[in-house]
């Protein structure tokens, strides 16, 4: 028998809408569960002091040092690197031999899972380079990890910037790298902002390159030569040992606030370069 | 004629890799003069346009022969400044494109970027040239707003005084009130009109009515070929080709 | 002078641009060098195909490894896939201007959280219902499959709406104006017409989900053995590098980064399939 056209048609808005709000509700339902059981844990303490007895007790505050430099020294590094080849890819060459192996190579990079980076790392930076665990391993390590998104985001941004920006910029006589860095990435900041905050993201959510390379140790870090333990991985060894559900409960919801925050800050900075025109 | 001309072009021919858009055209334009380059469209005037400053080395696969003299000199001899040629002939497009800075920053980025250091001096140039585009008295207040909140005409009037701040001898103007209403459009006609005194215009009219209120020459061109030129009275009153005759009343197909 | 400086420029951001290649480069020769040598001594064969992991013994075979990875990763395409596919219909077709505005940022935001909390939610969650409805120690294939199949749909959903969006406007509105319904414009029309797009973005959801760590070292039970049922426990070739990189030394060492390689390539053959159908379109 033939469903009419009516019958299909509501059958399948019903689908659709269906698998939307079901992905809101397990959305809502990670988020909410981490956010109630965790947020009572967070105290003035629990953000300054750091772990004691491997975690059971003290705060997380030498985690959360430790991940905010590796992921500076992530976003440091990647963030030149990225923009620079998106702006050779757009301004400086057309489709050409050389283009496809840089683009095969980004793609490439951006399949690769965390844990081949977390061996990577580890062989290169730690081993080979005698870096040590340490936050300057775990950082490039990220760095490496989060190229390819600044590369992607910056060039999508780069391109959207219509041609005529270009030729003003030329047609007012300026060079090349002054069209570039006056006309053209200020209208693509935004767009590039984007993905710095992306990747800012990532990096404070990476467990597994961040374990094989920053190690887990609890020590408040000296230097980026000293190993550190991320918040994220905090939290695995915290709970997957069940050494203390409360601050496995506390540290996930500072992650989840820390990423909520990006992405709500990202979508402000959208809206205020909207309003100011751009 | 009895005006010296500014730019003299002999023989250019324009190519878009096998396609020919301008064909052995031979032109002079006078000094302070406003000459209007009309005709259909795809008639090679926006590539003319953007010949005379070297715009069209950005686009792949043109190549030219001919020569364009500008004061007598040639723009493609080898070891003409590109920046600095374009420089001296500004141009404004038709779609008004402010850049996403401040309106100061909009016009004082030809002359930051050309070397001008003192901060006054900049300031200088940046009103000097909003006084001249008409705009200095809607913007004064609010210089350091972003540009793309004034009004489609303001922002076209932005472009010219960027352009003017680059103390050009030359201005091109593509189709400039193609994407505004008549009274933004009244105004920018009565800029040029003033401006005149001190440069050499050069506009791609966007009706022929534009043409023949602004401009002292006209030239007429269709599919790439020069058909005729003249002071605008002559020509548009009796003009010697037929094909202009058809265009001028709308005959046209 | 002038073009000097310009060719120099050029010259420079040509060398920032091959950053990526040479990375990729030494990524493949450092995992390769560190892992070709016990590969050679075992046996390609016999490393594979090898049901016995037991490093102290000196017995790498990760055959047991390969079937939970490549078990996983299906069952998270079946768990996946379908979803996203709607969500992304949904995104591009059905959704009210407003609740796309909150649907796209909260897609971003699936993707943002960290693996290690789906993990977590996936063993207080999953992993408890699978026990106590349908048996077994829950920790298990279907476990995983379904963390990994929520943790896909970003990927899958993005690609999908872009490959969506993309197709010309014409082709929707002459469908409507034939009479057709909404929903047959869609199945008949947009999806095949973005059929390409649409592959690629399963196929790089499948990368994802192989390549997934953290999360499943929490759900799947990590029990190195042939599964008979999606309710036994498995360990992938990702959480066998997890798990026992933390204490593993010499040839150890070596056979868990030759399982990065096997890994390795598993995700450059389906990348490379990825990015050579995009490129055909």
């Amino acid at each position: 028998m033939r469903i009419n056209a009516k019958t299909s048609e509501k059958i399948a808005k019903c689908l659709i809408w269906t698998a939307a709000l079901l992905v809101i509700a397990i959305l809502f339902s990670i988020i909410a569960h981490i956010l109630i059981k965790g947020i009572p844990m967070i105290s003035w303490q629990f953000l300054t002091d750091i772990p004691r007895d491997m975690g059971r007790s003290g705060g997380i505050s030498s985690s959360i040092v430790g991940t905010l430099i590796v992921t500076a020294v992530a976003v440091i590094v990647a963030t030149p690197f990225g923009i620079g080849t998106a702006i050779y890819l757009t301004e400086y060459t057309r489709e050409s031999r050389v283009t496809r192996i840089i683009r095969f190579s980004a793609e490439s990079l951006a399949g690769i899972p965390s844990i081949v980076y977390g061996l990577f790392g580890f062989i290169f930076f730690v081993i080979y380079l005698k870096m040590g665990w340490s936050i300057l391993s775990g950082g490039l390590t990220m760095a490496i990890m989060i190229l390819p998104t600044i590369i992607r985001t910056s060039e999508e941004a780069i391109r959207t910037v219509p041609q005529l920006y270009r030729e003003v910029g030329f047609s007012l006589g300026l060079t090349k790298w002054q069209t570039i860095t006056r006309t053209v990435l200020p209208s693509a900041l935004p767009g590039i902002v984007n993905g710095v905050i992306l990747s800012i993201g990532r990096c404070v959510a990476e467990t597994a390159a961040v374990i094989l390379t920053a190690g887990s140790a609890l020590r408040m870090p000296t230097s980026i030569f000293s190993p550190t333990r991320t918040m994220a991985v905090h939290f695995y060894i915290l709970a997957r040992e069940g050494i203390s559900m409360d601050n496995a409960y506390g540290t996930a919801a500072l992650l989840i606030i820390l990423i909520l925050l990006l992405n709500v800050g990202f979508n402000m900075l959208v809206n205020r370069f909207i309003a100011k025109g751009r | 004629m009895t005006q010296t001309s500014k730019i003299d072009i002999k023989g250019l021919n324009f190519y878009y890799q096998q396609k020919q858009v301008i064909k052995e055209l031979n032109l002079e334009l006078p000094k302070n003069r406003i000459t209007a380059v009309f005709g259909p469209a795809n008639s090679g005037i926006t590539t003319l346009l953007r010949t005379l400053n070297r715009l069209s080395d950005l686009t792949v696969g043109a190549r030219h022969e001919g020569e364009i003299l500008l004061d007598g000199k040639n723009i493609f001899d080898p070891d003409v400044n590109v920046t600095e040629l374009r420089r001296r002939v500004g141009m404004v497009f038709d779609v008004p494109t402010s850049l996403p800075m401040s309106i100061f920053d909009n016009v004082a980025l030809g002359p930051r970027m050309g070397g001008m250091k003192s901060k006054s001096a900049v300031a200088e140039e940046v009103e000097k040239a909003l006084r001249m585009s008409a705009l200095w008295d809607d913007v004064k207040d609010r210089l350091d707003t972003p540009a793309a909140r004034l009004s489609g005409g303001q922002q076209q009037r932005l472009c010219i005084a960027r352009v003017l701040a680059l103390e050009p001898e030359v201005i091109l103007l593509d189709r400039p009130c193609s994407a505004l209403d008549p009274i933004s459009t009244a105004k920018i006609e009565e800029s040029l009109m003033q401006l005149k005194e001190q440069y050499t215009i050069i506009i791609a009219p966007h009706t022929v009515q534009q043409a023949g209120r602004i401009a002292d020459r006209v030239a007429f061109m269709l599919m790439g070929d020069l058909i005729e030129q003249g002071y605008t009275q002559e020509v548009f009153s009796f003009p010697k080709d037929n094909r202009t005759n058809d265009y001028l009343t709308g005959r046209f197909g | 002078m002038k073009s000097f400086k310009e060719k120099l420029s050029e010259r420079v951001f040509l060398l920032i641009a091959l950053s990526t290649l040479s990375v990729l480069a030494l990524i493949t020769v450092f995992i390769f060098i560190k892992g070709i040598p016990i590969i050679a001594k075992v046996g390609i064969i016999n490393f594979v195909f090898g049901m016995k992991w037991a490093p102290s013994q000196g017995a790498y075979g990760i055959f047991p490894m390969i079937v939970g990875s490549v078990s996983v990763t299906i069952g998270a395409a079946i768990v996946g896939v379908p979803i996203a596919i709607c969500c992304s219909i949904f995104l591009a077709e059905y959704a009210p201007a407003k609740l796309r505005n909150i649907f796209r940022p909260a897609i971003q935001l699936l993707a943002a959280i960290p693996s290690v909390v789906y993990g977590f939610w996936g063993v207080l969650f999953v992993v408890p219902m699978i026990r106590n409805y349908l048996g077994g120690p829950g920790l298990s294939i279907l476990a995983g499959s379904i963390i990994l199949g929520i943790m896909i749909l970003p990927t899958i959903i993005s690609i999908t709406e872009v490959s969506l969006l993309a197709l010309p406007r014409h082709y929707k509105d002459g469908a409507l104006a034939l009479g057709l319904t909404q929903w047959q414009t869609i199945h008949s029309l947009l999806l095949p017409a973005a059929k390409s797009g649409i592959v690629a973005a399963v196929i790089l959801g499948l990368g994802r989900a192989i390549g997934e760590t953290m999360a499943v070292i929490m759900v799947l039970g990590n029990a190195v053995a042939l599964p008979e049922s999606v309710l036994d426990p498995v360990r992938t070739l990702t959480t066998n590098i997890g798990i026992e990189m933390g204490y593993a030394s010499g040839e150890h060492q070596q056979a868990l980064f030759a399982t990065g390689i096997v890994l390795f390539v598993i995700i450059m053959i389906l990348n490379a399939t990825a990015q050579y159908i995009t490129r055909k379109r």
